[in-house]
């Protein structure tokens, strides 16, 4: 695969710490947060922001989500877009921000997308084909979905439950060089994440992702207009991107065993001239253990099935022969709803960057950035560059 | 533990326009599937064009009810309270004898006694308002 490579560079990246729970706060409020602080980082003039992509969730509207952001920020978007690919949105708006800009559409584009979380969630009502197919018969949210995934590549490849909770180990261990991870201060190994409660046969606890209040914003521009402006870091070229859309409800999925992102992240290689073994950085998105089993595969780091053996002879870690997840993935770090995507972009930045602080890679690069949303149904992969 | 349907009380389907025959296929313990007269593959869950070929022409047609589990989960911490009196229940999506894939519960099967490959037929159990196709074991194993 060949053609045109896409252009653009993030200037700016700002992250809110993950919190179980909020109280008081609103999602615009948190979006405007998660936004000042990558304005902040980037060292633009909010004015020069004349693009925005938000999410399709703002809380309290369920329509008209740009021109409520738009309204709250107090800016006026030449461009202006929800993405919503779920946990892929964040990874699907850098390309598209890099697409408007090349568009002639706009110049500084923020990608923003954040959650409060109550104490007590409410229950959306019963529509949809999901709710009237799938609900209706105890398959309630993600949790049994992911479960069909893995019971079906335990079966097609004898893998094992403790090579799946190895992965959710090895994030735990990652989370411990990231104070702001959810799971600072409580690393785990692949015993305990096995000894913690059965949810959806055979998933366990530990190996789903922890739900967390936050918020992540990424501020893109093309990449001359990047080398000419005044920023406080150097930009992160986008490389190369793929995307994919598959299916929605996991009754309908074409495979359990491989996904959407296969093809997604060949595309954003092959878009970057590089080969896999190139890859510096790892960033792949894991709101399961198997989520990431099959990522792996996918991205041909090893033949399918064979994620447990691949997993068992490396050091993970950013000091180890291939870095995972540096920033202790969504399974260390927390999920803070769609905003979660987005962290594997923030530390992918943060590590080309060279300001990963007390978890900094010695030598970045490259970094393979991946979304997956709803059940490996919505896919992007990014690859993203400390060189143009 | 396994289902007993009639002690569920969990939310219903909503039907649709497009789905009314479907439910009101379960009532007359009939599994009525939408069958492209263009491309002549078989659809679920119900639709206004084929999903294969965009034809509009969907015909109605009775299923076998028959197929096999192509992949299952035990829940034991259901999204919804109402199915705790169930739980650890058998949630499985079907491979449909004529090609479609469709998520059920399994009846009449203990959790231990599940696996992928398992044949399977269609079993019509009232839950509150609405008859719903749940799965059983062919021949019957409870
Ligand atoms: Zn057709």
């Amino acid at each position: 695969m060949s053609g045109t490579r896409p252009t653009g560079a993030i200037v700016g990246v700002g992250e809110l710490t993950p919190t179980r729970t909020t109280s008081g706060k609103t999602t615009l409020g948190m979006l405007a947060e998660a936004s000042r602080l990558a304005l902040e980082d980037s060292g633009l003039d909010r004015d020069r922001i004349d693009g925005l992509l938000v999410g399709p969730q703002v809380g309290e509207t369920p329509q008209h989500v740009p021109a409520t952001v738009a309204e709250y920020l107090g800016i006026t978007p030449r461009m202006s877009n929800v993405v919503d690919l779920g946990g892929a949105s964040g990874p699907g708006m850098i390309w598209r921000a890099a697409a408007a800009i090349n568009a002639g559409m706009a110049t500084a584009v923020l990608c923003v997308l954040g959650n409060h979380r109550e104490p007590v969630p409410s229950r959306s009502p019963n529509r949809n084909p999901i709710r009237e197919f799938d609900v209706p018969f105890g398959a309630s949210g993600a949790n049994t979905a992911y479960a069909l995934l893995k019971t079906r590549h335990m079966h097609d490849f004898g893998t094992t439950d403790e090579q799946f909770a190895s992965l959710a180990a090895v994030s735990r261990a990652n989370a411990q060089s990231n104070p702001d991870a959810i799971f600072y201060g409580k690393p785990i190994d692949t015993a305990g994440i096995l000894a913690s409660p059965m949810i959806a046969e055979p998933l366990h606890l530990l190996e789903i992702v922890m739900p967390v209040a936050g918020g992540d914003a990424v501020i893109v521009m093309g990449a001359e207009a990047a080398e000419a402006a005044t920023l406080r870091h150097a930009p992160v070229y986008l490389r190369g991107a793929g995307e994919m859309v598959t299916h929605r409800a996991m009754s309908q999925a074409p495979s359990y065993t491989t996904g959407p992102l296969k093809p997604s992240m060949a595309q954003a290689l092959a878009q970057a001239g590089i080969g896999i073994d190139r890859i510096d950085l790892l960033s792949l998105y894991d709101c399961y253990t198997v989520m990431l089993a099959i990522t792996i595969e996918d991205a041909g780091l090893c033949a399918p099935g064979q994620f447990g053996a691949w997993a068992a002879g490396r050091d993970l870690s950013h000091t180890g022969d291939v870095a995972l997840n540096t920033h202790g993935g969504q399974l260390g770090f927390g999920q803070a709803d769609l905003a979660g995507g987005m962290s594997h972009v923030v530390e992918a930045v943060r590590q080309l960057r060279g300001t990963a602080d007390g978890r900094q890679m010695a030598d970045a690069a490259l970094a393979l950035v991946t979304g997956n949303g709803a059940t490996m149904s919505e896919a992007v992969a990014l690859v993203l560059g400390r060189d143009r | 533990m396994t289902i007993h349907p009639s002690e569920l009380i969990v939310p219903g389907p909503t039907p649709t326009g497009e789905s009314e025959k479907f439910w009101a296929g379960c009532r007359d313990g009939e599994l009525l599937l939408q069958f492209c007269e263009r491309c002549e593959h078989w659809v679920f869950y119900p639709r206004t064009v084929c999903p294969h070929c965009w034809s509009d022409r969907l015909d109605w047609r009775r299923a076998a009810g028959t197929g096999s589990v192509r992949s299952f989960t035990v829940v034991h911490k259901p999204g919804h309270p109402g199915w705790a009196v169930a739980a650890p229940y058998v949630v499985a999506v079907i491979d449909l004898a004529e090609g479609p894939t469709m998520l059920t519960a399994l009846v009449g099967v203990e959790p231990a006694g599940v696996r992928v490959g398992l044949p399977v037929a269609v079993r019509f159990e009232t839950v509150g308002e609405f008859v719903l196709p749940f799965f059983a074991p062919v021949p019957p194993t409870a």
